[in-house]
């Protein structure tokens, strides 16, 4: 068991540093997209609310599997596509891989933000407007600081489950932790590379949570009144 | 109008024929008030009688129907869409009035997520567009003159509710207002915890603030108030100075109500 990891180890940590850079980038770029987005949702505007509506269901009703499938090989068919700017995203596995799983999330984390942003206390949202803030002030200075604290502990909970579906792009030929983990398990058909990357997942999923704890304690220190 | 004291400065602030309906409830059925620099008006009634609306008219929390606003001699813009409901012109005007109109609520609405001290300086940085230091400068005086200086880094929650409410003066009183609207103030506090907010608000009647003060507290009106206006079913039944209306109420209704609060 122990000879296998001496073996294939380093490429083991090779594909656990791409799963944490794209799970990583995917969290944060999805982060700042779904502000917007979850915004749009909440818009009392049809034309701007509708679309939103449309992109959060498409992302949230289509297996992830799916979707990186078709930006991988279902856009690559059409020659447009592969002349046009988007190709050097398309063409390259790994930023294709970032791309479908930052779409995928930021439906989820507008879901998420919508929830938050529907429960700040209206009172306090009314008392930055009777001060005299203008609405971008109210939003950036109040309902979304206020938001993103209610938010945080489902936040945490998407990202972790990011980390797990990130396995999926190995699928399309990305060598993170999983596409790692199959190709070592194809040399010589031992299961316990399995093991391995489960361990790894493992570790992995246990600093997401420890980082979301952390930051909790800090954001949510308001809310404990012993001080 | 009539009865307005004949002096040059315009009054702080003038609502006249104020109007408003929450679909076929009609809450206000024309309500007015004028307040000179330094006066403090009180508006009682039994809950549903439109007081709080009214207030929250004054700074647009709530579109009034029909009505005008004045605020220090400013009109207050407004049309009539095609609803027939009055909407403002100039949105940069309503937000520019509002920052002159202070404005403490029933249940304080502090902003949760802020410090005892964030929570006053950050409307003057936000809108007056202070500097950070002088805001904090500024709301630490603040704080001091409502007695939580020691209570500046706390949040929120940790406060009790009479020093919420008192914190919350602090922040109203930070932009500088020229008229302070208060929104029954005491009403959820416990009853121990009335008096310090009462005490505060006494203080700032005596500096000259410009108050309006909706309220349950009888003895408040009475004793602070230079003019009680007592509103029944959407209008002003009967109003004047104080010492008439608790003295010698001429409506059935007022010598009723005044009954039943004792």
């Amino acid at each position: 068991m122990l000879d296998l990891w001496i073996r294939y180890g380093d490429r083991l940590i090779d594909g656990a540093v791409i799963t944490v850079k794209l799970v990583a980038l995917a969290c944060i770029i999805g982060l700042i997209l779904a502000i917007p987005l979850a915004l749009a949702r909440r818009s009392h505007r049809r034309w701007i609310a509708v679309p939103a509506y449309l992109y959060i269901y498409l992302f949230r009703g289509t297996p992830l599997i799916v979707q990186l499938a078709l930006l991988y090989y279902g856009l690559a068919q059409f020659e447009a596509v592969r002349e046009g700017p988007f190709w050097i995203v398309l063409s390259d596995a790994e930023t294709c891989g970032l791309l479908g799983l930052t779409l995928n999330t930021t439906a989820y984390v507008a879901e998420i933000l919508r929830g938050g942003i529907a429960g700040v206390p209206k009172g306090e949202i009314e008392a930055a407007e009777a001060c005299g803030m203008s609405r971008l002030t109210v939003y950036r200075r109040i309902v979304l600081p206020r938001a993103l604290r209610i938010a945080w502990p489902a936040y945490g909970n998407e990202v972790i489950l990011l980390l797990k579906g990130s396995a999926l792009v190995s699928t399309i030929t990305v060598y993170d932790l999983m596409g790692e983990t199959r190709s070592v398990f194809s040399r010589g058909y031992d299961d316990t590379v399995y093991l391995y990357a489960a361990a790894m997942y493992l570790v992995l999923a246990l600093a997401i949570t420890g980082t979301f704890r952390l930051g909790e304690r800090r954001m949510n220190r308001y809310l404990r009144a012993e001080g | 109008m009539a009865g307005y004291p004949a002096t040059a400065a315009p009054p702080a602030l003038v609502a006249e024929g104020i109007h408003k309906s929450f679909g076929a409830l009609e809450v206000l059925k024309g309500v007015s008030l004028s307040a000179a620099v330094g006066q403090v008006i009180a508006i009682i009634g039994s809950s549903g009688s439109g007081k709080s609306t009214f207030l929250r008219c004054i700074n647009f929390l709530e579109i009034p129907d029909r009505g005008r606003i004045v605020l220090d001699g400013e009109e207050l813009q407004v049309r009539t869409d095609r609803a027939g409901r009055l909407t403002g012109v100039d949105r940069r005007q309503i937000v520019r009035l509002r920052s002159q109109l202070g404005m403490v609520f029933q249940s304080f609405n502090l902003w949760a997520h802020m410090t005892v001290l964030q929570n006053i300086a950050e409307g003057p940085v936000q809108v007056l567009k202070r500097g950070k230091a002088a805001a904090r400068e500024d709301a630490m005086a603040l704080l001091e003159k409502v007695g939580l200086e020691d209570k500046h880094d706390s949040y929120p929650a940790q406060l009790s509710g009479g020093q919420q409410q008192r914190v919350a003066i602090a922040r109203a009183l930070a932009m500088q207002p020229k008229v302070l609207l208060f929104d029954e103030p005491t009403s959820s506090l416990d009853p121990e915890l009335v008096g310090e907010v009462l005490r505060v608000m006494q203080n700032l009647a005596r500096e000259g603030r410009t108050m309006i003060v909706v309220t349950h507290e009888m003895g408040f009106a009475r004793e602070v108030s230079d003019r009680t206006i007592f509103l029944h079913r959407g209008r002003s039944e009967e109003e004047g100075p104080p010492a008439d209306l608790f003295g010698a109420p001429k409506s059935e209704r007022l010598q009723q109500f005044l009954s039943s609060q004792m």
